[in-house]
């Protein structure tokens, strides 16, 4: 039976793909492009070479862990959409940290912002769950306004209070400096993003799947009313799945500022939240689908720069790509359950 | 000077046939003589090409720069300034084989920086002028000075603004931002020592909303020309057109967006970087760092709109001719900020390169009604 339903879910995940590729062509032959040629060049863009596979693996990492805000309290039947807020909280008080840590031993201060970019993170969206269970606002609402203030709270620290002024160009927060930097994983130009974002989705996963508390989540999620008379603490669940889920989202804005930027400034906010939530969707909010979706999406972002420069095909080009494949999935989802041969013989 | 000089058409055919008709020496003609090697040469721009702003200053350079001899033009639009810059510019150099890049945006030149040892054979240039000595040999940070066609804009609008009161909306609290007001005022003082002007920060490089409100606000308070230091001055530029005052443009030719009331703008000529191209294909020399205004043929203004008439049009012209000369200085004494404050004493003049007194501008001079929003 479980193979059956893998079965299933592959065929429509991979249907949905397919039917989503053909309409991309027809976007692109009416644009006056070969379809094929098109599809030959995003394939090389994204997977071609150990360049390209490189350069889809690092747009993948920060999408893993801010899919990861949206896919895992949906398991417990909330919809959150604050994983760009997360993320930029979770840099800022990575940023903080690692300031007033400075001359520290760089593996305690790395794994100390690290835990502070979760926490900031968690706590944020964990907010939002708190106010879902006692206060009963609308976590998606709130979620989404959570983030306007997240990045106009990191734009007021880096334009004033926290603000190195020997940048001169752009506001940014002062730097953690490049002892507390981890920079790339051996051997590749992948940051160590990748590393955390698998590890991250595989303990998900673990969680969902192998304890009672991921068991618990899932009845929640199932249905409210029979969690409800089945005596699960609801809040609890509700609580811990919102602060996971930020704190994965969290844990991404603490990767930014250590792996790549080294200092906190408006390009944390550049819609990395936004896309982990259609990963997640696309993924089913599976843990171990978010891998494999984050890893198709950072594909397509990362070929989409090849599309723009060999086909003169625009920026939009690739958004395009995604909302099909968006709509397609939502699509084929529908389908679930309504083919006989994947259905258990024993009923 | 004559004033067909700066024709509509000549304008648009670029800066090199304005210069080649007034005998001026620029960099075209040199350019021109030397055998090119072929070179792919990347641009990547952080917002939308088509923006009527900052990014199309940058693809207009990049149009002219494709008109080289042996030059092959990639371009990748909306790339933000995270490790996605320097990856697309890695795959610019892999895939596409690019010898030079155009990073045009700030927060590229860590990236850039990152690159460049990588790459010795890559040219990269920055629009941030942020290179400095142990960086890089195969990196080039290089800017217009802005204030100096912010002035000529200023004193177009001092012949014709009727209210005396202008308005300069800015993004960020930053030197250059400063120097523009500072240059847009004193240009329209120079017409009128009676003008004042509105300065508004408004925060962010793009805030449409809030620049509209800014706007409104503005005329609401009897602004009749204003200007706007922002990421793309659009939303500024057309409300200015529909409530029917005068604006100047910023970056790029906007003059499309108000028939009516646009007066003339300040210009970026990126494609100074041209020469940066030819330096790649033959092996010449470049400065690794470069400044310049007028004179160094790296800023420019928009043609006229209908609004200007040509005796307005030829002191505007006369003006740009001594910046070119070097005879007109920008910052002069007798000199006060906002507040008060002495900034020169009588006699005292500020050179139009001079970089350590410019980067350090933090003031608004006499005149400008309003605050820096730094600490001093």
């Amino acid at each position: 039976m479980r193979i059956g339903a893998w079965a299933e879910t592959a065929a429509i995940s991979a249907a949905a793909l397919l039917s989503s590729l053909a309409l991309f062509g027809v976007f692109v032959a009416l644009r006056g492009l070969d379809p094929l040629e098109v599809y030959a060049t995003l394939f090389h863009g994204a997977f071609g070479t150990r360049f390209s596979l490189e350069h889809t693996l690092t747009q993948s990492a920060p999408l893993m862990l801010t899919a990861l805000c949206t896919a895992l309290p949906a398991r417990a039947g909330l919809l959150v959409i604050g994983g760009e807020g997360a993320l930029v909280i979770g840099g800022v008080m990575t940023v903080l940290v690692g300031v007033s840590l400075a001359g520290a031993p760089a593996p305690l201060a790395i794994a100390a912002m690290c835990a502070a970019g979760a926490l900031g993170g968690g706590l944020w969206v964990g907010a939002a769950g708190a106010l879902r269970h006692w206060r009963g606002v609308n976590e998606t609402i709130s979620t989404l306004l959570l983030n306007y203030i997240a990045i106009a709270v990191m734009n007021h620290l880096v334009t004033g209070p926290i603000r190195d002024f020997a940048q001169v160009l752009k506001p940014a927060s002062w730097p953690i400096g490049p002892a507390f930097m981890i920079g790339e994983m051996p051997g590749t130009s992948i940051h160590w993003g990748l590393a955390f974002g698998v590890a991250a989705c595989l303990g998900t996963w673990v969680l969902m799947r192998h304890t009672t508390f991921g068991f618990a989540v899932d009845i929640l999620g199932g249905n409210a009313r029979a969690a409800r008379m089945a005596g699960l603490p609801i809040g609890v669940l509700i609580l811990v799945t919102s602060i996971l889920g930020g704190a994965a989202a969290g844990l991404a804005g603490a990767i930014e500022i250590i792996a790549v930027h080294g200092f906190a400034s408006a390009s944390l906010a550049v819609g990395y939240g936004y896309t982990g939530i259609l990963v997640a969707f696309l993924a089913r909010q599976n843990p171990l689908a978010v891998i494999v979706v984050a890893i198709l999406l950072g594909g397509i972002s990362a070929s989409g720069g090849l599309l723009q420069r060999r086909f003169g095909l625009p920026d939009a080009a690739t958004l395009v790509l995604q909302g099909l494949l968006f709509v397609a999935v939502l699509a084929a989802n529908t389908l679930a359950g309504r083919f006989r041969i994947f259905r258990p013989r024993t009923a | 000077m004559p004033d067909t000089v700066l024709t509509r058409r000549q304008m648009l055919e670029g800066s090199a046939a304005a210069l080649a008709a007034a005998g001026l020496e620029g960099i075209w003609p040199r350019l021109a003589q030397a055998a090119a090697k072929p070179v792919t040469v990347g641009f990547i721009y952080v917002g939308p090409r088509n923006d009527y702003g900052w990014n199309q200053s940058h693809a207009v350079a990049a149009k002219k720069v494709a008109k080289l001899e042996g030059v092959k033009l990639i371009e990748q639009e909306n790339v933000p300034e995270t490790v996605e810059a320097e990856k697309v510019m890695e795959s610019m150099i892999r895939q596409d084989g690019a010898g030079v890049v155009f990073a045009t945006s700030f927060g590229y030149w860590p990236s850039v920086l990152k690159l460049a040892p990588k790459h010795p054979g890559v040219l990269f240039t920055h629009i941030g002028a942020l290179w400095k000595d142990g960086d890089p040999k195969n990196t080039i940070g290089y800017r217009g000075y802005m204030e100096e066609p912010h002035y000529l804009c200023g004193v177009a609008a001092g012949h014709l603004s009727k209210s005396r009161k202008l308005g300069f909306i800015g993004s960020k609290p930053l030197y250059f931002i400063f120097n523009n007001a500072n240059g847009f005022i004193l240009g329209a003082r120079s017409v009128n020592p009676a003008i004042t002007c509105q300065v508004v920060i408004t925060g962010d490089w793009n805030n449409p909303v809030r620049e509209a409100e800014v706007t409104n606000s503005l005329i609401d308070q009897g602004v009749d020309v204003i200007v706007a230091n922002v990421d793309s001055a659009k939303v500024v530029i057309e409300n200015a057109e529909r409530r029917g005052i005068m604006s100047c443009g910023y970056h790029t030719d906007v003059s499309e967006l108000a028939p009516k009331g646009f007066l003339t703008g300040a210009e970026w000529n990126w494609a100074a970087g041209a020469q940066f191209v030819k330096a790649w294909q033959t092996g010449g020399a470049y400065p690794n760092l470069l400044r310049g205004g007028f004179r160094q043929d790296m800023v420019a203004i928009s043609p006229f709109g209908k609004a200007v008439p040509p005796e307005v049009r030829t002191k505007v012209q006369a003006l740009r001719q001594a910046f070119v000369d070097d005879s007109l200085k920008l910052y002069k004494g007798p000199l006060k900020d906002n507040e008060g404050n002495v900034i020169l004493k009588d006699g005292q003049v500020i050179a139009n390169d001079d970089n350590k007194f410019k980067l350090a501008v933090n003031f608004l001079v006499e005149g400008a009604i309003g605050k820096t929003g730094l600490k001093k």
